[in-house]
């Protein structure tokens, strides 16, 4: 019974084994929607011009339709059914014109791909057009490397980065698997692991408002560890993650910080500094 | 931190709870090191994705079998229990329970009780009960007994006294039994099992929890690894199990894919050390053995939980652990910041059926739903789908007729005048665009103090233009419309 008292200190990192959902990915198509998200749209807007070009390199035409708000998950999470409804169904009907929908953040691609099944359950109708923007949606990472395909050159300097990945996109759409293999593709790029990778960085939508000295406390922790792994910067493809990480290193009032990962790409193989 | 909390709320809030608790930073230690390696071990135990994953879809197939049938199989149960010789007891509510175990033993005149490792008589308050009445009511796991020792709860369900390491337990053993100090950790259990072992001889009446309820043979299984479940089942004169309703499964061909699921889930045991099936008392030609079998299956709130479909998911669970040790709240905060019997994701999708959200109301929101527990969990209850339900029934108002007891809890019409403000916002794309042009163009004037948020984050200053702007810029006109045009 000796695991009744521990004090060992142990390295924390390791995790069961994964075993990734299969997706089945269709061939490139000639235009996408990009679906911005609230948070990148008002906090990271560069990044999603930055995901806007990385698709454009591909020879994707991207539209933007400037009528979408939210994907509706804030208030999903926080228990308002009717209020989330309302607004996943604006999103619904701006988006559903059969052309496929990228990302650039993984909880909200979980929003469309599994929690709008939820929102409309006893829709039998909207479920038909529920089902059909789940199966076009694709988290940015995985239309890049799935979709797309891309080849690339890594046109940077040499460097060492920590990966972040928000747990919905991790549990929900894989995400971590496809970015690693995305930074796999850049011959300078180095990734480092950090301790406790996989665990959440205590965002949580507004469960980091509702319980700040909890989320304050899986913040640090989550900051401390990805300084300590010796990375340059952290990337990661959610905007969520990035400004709760970000504004606790300025609060902490280090020059460490992360940036999004479609900005990180971008640099990488435009050779151009990003926007 | 900029914001302290009222000292008013700190007793009786689980975020009041939560800050004492992240201020211990041993408590802290203790837990992120216990956590580390159980979720180590879970990890090892499941080497091969594809058998963990197949073997998790069984039991989750298993327990959605069982439960589809459960007032048959319960009645399926009583009547082998009884051929058996077990006599079966009812009961409602924890009361009831606590009633119904002291009759035992006031019957038998007893006045020693000692008891295996059960999470049931826990909900029970078992202890406090039985002494209330002068009857003197013994922990024997080596874990029960040291927070008993302690007068503490447990805080974990499978690891109570998880929260203390060997130093504290050292000094603790020194303090309350006159020990002499020692932080050899086999010393230290030597020393509980001295005291425990002559208590198992003089006791009355022997009292455990049951993991699987065998309904075809009428048959109780517990799991243990210290061999005090088998003493506290076998060397007093009458044993008397508890448990709670959901324990039954239908035949033992069932039983080695959940055992197989929980003792690996729980501290990564391919099985554990003792796996006792009892299936009677002694018969006239054996020599050992309670004269007496007791089984009491207690429903509090159960089959309220039952009755409604998705919640009934709650009832799946074999009471692992393994969403708690892979929990990033938990694990900060340690068990005893839930108040309650079972903490950590599981607790907080059974206790409002238990005790009501009112009892509860922060526990809903006390996760990230990052779906680490869901992504453990051996039978696949998607707790974070049950959390997020409980939020939805903590916010009605009592017009919409919440379906779990005492919801509505939470429910503020400030708040919800707020989020028809945000629903207002984000279905109108005019509105939407007034608010993004000014937030980029007063962005600057973001107080430096914006509630919760500035506790651990600088303030979030706007971008001075939005994605919308550069889009529309980039892309022409041409690219900027949605909809079936």
């Amino acid at each position: 019974m000796s695991e009744l008292f521990y004090d060992a200190a142990p390295n924390a990192t390791r995790v069961a084994p994964e075993r990734p959902k299969v997706r089945n990915y269709p061939d490139k198509p000639p235009e996408v929607t990009l679906f911005g998200t609230c948070v990148m749209d008002l906090f990271f807007p560069e990044a999603g011009l930055d995901a806007i070009r990385l698709l454009e390199r591909e020879g994707i035409r991207v539209h933007f339709p400037q009528e979408q708000s939210c994907c509706g998950q804030p208030a999903w999470t926080s228990g308002y059914v009717k209020e989330a409804r309302e607004v996943a169904l604006a999103q619904l009907n701006l988006l559903d014109n059969g052309r496929p929908v990228v990302v650039p953040s993984g909880s909200c691609a979980g929003m469309f791909r599994q929690h709008y099944r939820e929102v409309f359950a006893d829709e039998p109708e909207t479920l038909k057009r529920v089902e059909d923007l789940a199966e076009r949606t694709f988290e940015l990472t995985e239309f890049l490397l799935h979709v797309c395909q891309v080849q690339w050159q890594d046109l940077g300097e040499p460097t060492q980065i920590a990966l972040h990945t928000s747990c919905s996109a991790r549990r929900e759409m894989n995400t971590h698997l496809h970015a690693r293999q995305l930074l796999g593709k850049l011959e300078k790029v180095e990734r480092l692991e950090h301790d406790h990778e996989s665990e959440c960085c205590g965002f949580g939508g507004t469960f980091s408002v509702r319980m700040p000295e909890v989320a304050g406390a899986m913040v640090q922790d989550k900051t401390r560890s990805l300084m300590d792994s010796g990375a340059v910067e952290m990337v990661t493809a959610d905007g969520g993650c990035l400004m709760n990480i970000n504004g606790s290193l300025e609060k902490q009032e280090v020059a460490f910080r992360g940036r999004h990962l479609a900005s990180f790409l971008w640099e990488r193989v435009s050779g151009e500094k990003a926007s | 931190m900029s914001q302290r909390i009222p000292v008013t709320e700190l007793e009786n809030s689980f975020r009041g709870r939560a800050s004492e608790a992240l201020a211990d930073s041993q408590l802290r230690t203790n837990f992120r090191t216990a956590m580390d390696s159980l979720m180590r071990k879970r990890a090892d135990a499941f080497s091969d994705p594809d058998e963990r994953e197949d073997l998790r879809e069984l039991g989750n197939h298993i327990k959605a079998r069982a439960l589809s049938k459960l007032p048959d199989l319960l009645e399926q149960l009583e009547t082998r229990l009884t051929k058996n010789g077990v006599k079966v007891h009812w009961a409602e509510t924890t009361e009831e329970a606590n009633q119904i175990v002291h009759g035992i033993i006031e019957a038998k005149k007893g006045s020693q009780v000692v008891k295996g490792k059960s999470m049931v008589s826990e909900e029970m308050e078992m202890n406090d009960y039985l002494a209330e009445r002068h009857i003197e009511c013994l922990e024997s796991d080596m874990g029960e007994y040291i927070v008993q020792l302690d007068g503490e709860k447990p805080s974990h369900i499978i690891m109570p006294a998880i929260h203390k390491n060997r130093h504290q337990v050292a000094r603790l053993f020194h303090d309350k039994l006159g020990v002499e100090e020692t932080d050899d950790v086999n010393e230290l259990i030597r020393i509980g099992r001295r005291t425990l072992r002559k208590k198992f001889m003089e006791a009355d009446v022997g009292v455990s929890g049951v993991n699987f309820a065998i309904a075809e043979t009428g048959t109780l299984l517990l799991v243990e690894n210290e061999g005090n479940g088998r003493m506290s089942t076998t060397a007093p004169p009458v044993h008397v199990a508890v448990t709670g309703i959901e324990k039954v499964v239908e035949n033992l061909r069932d039983v080695v894919p959940l055992v197989s699921l929980l003792t690996r889930s729980a501290l990564g045991q391919p099985i554990t050390t003792y796996v006792n099936l009892i299936s009677g008392p002694r018969k006239p030609d054996e020599l050992d053995g309670p004269e007496e079998v007791h089984l009491v299956l207690l429903d509090n709130g159960r089959t309220r939980a039952f009755a409604d479909a998705q919640m009934r998911q709650t009832l799946n669970c074999i009471r692992c652990g393994a969403c708690m040790n892979h929990c990033p709240v938990y694990t900060r905060v340690g068990g005893h910041t839930y108040g309650e019997v079972y903490p950590g994701p599981i607790g907080k999708i059974v206790t409002p059926h238990m005790v009501g959200l009112k009892q509860v109301p922060d526990h809903p929101s006390a996760s990230s739903l990052c779906g680490a527990c869901g992504e453990v969990c051996p039978v696949k209850i998607p707790i974070p789908e049950l959390l997020q339900r409980l939020r939805q029934e903590n916010v009605k108002s009592p017009k919409e007729h919440p379906k779990v007891k005492d919801g509505g809890a939470k429910y503020s019409r400030t708040e919800r005048a707020v989020w028809r403000l945000w629903a207002g916002l984000n279905t109108s794309p005019t509105i939407y665009r007034l608010f993004l042009w000014g937030a980029t163009r007063f962005g600057k004037l973001t107080p430096k103090n914006v509630g919760p948020w500035t506790q651990n984050h600088s303030a979030p200053v706007p971008a001075r233009r939005s994605l919308h702007d550069l889009a529309r810029d980039h892309l022409g006109s041409q690219g900027t419309k949605g909809g079936r045009s």
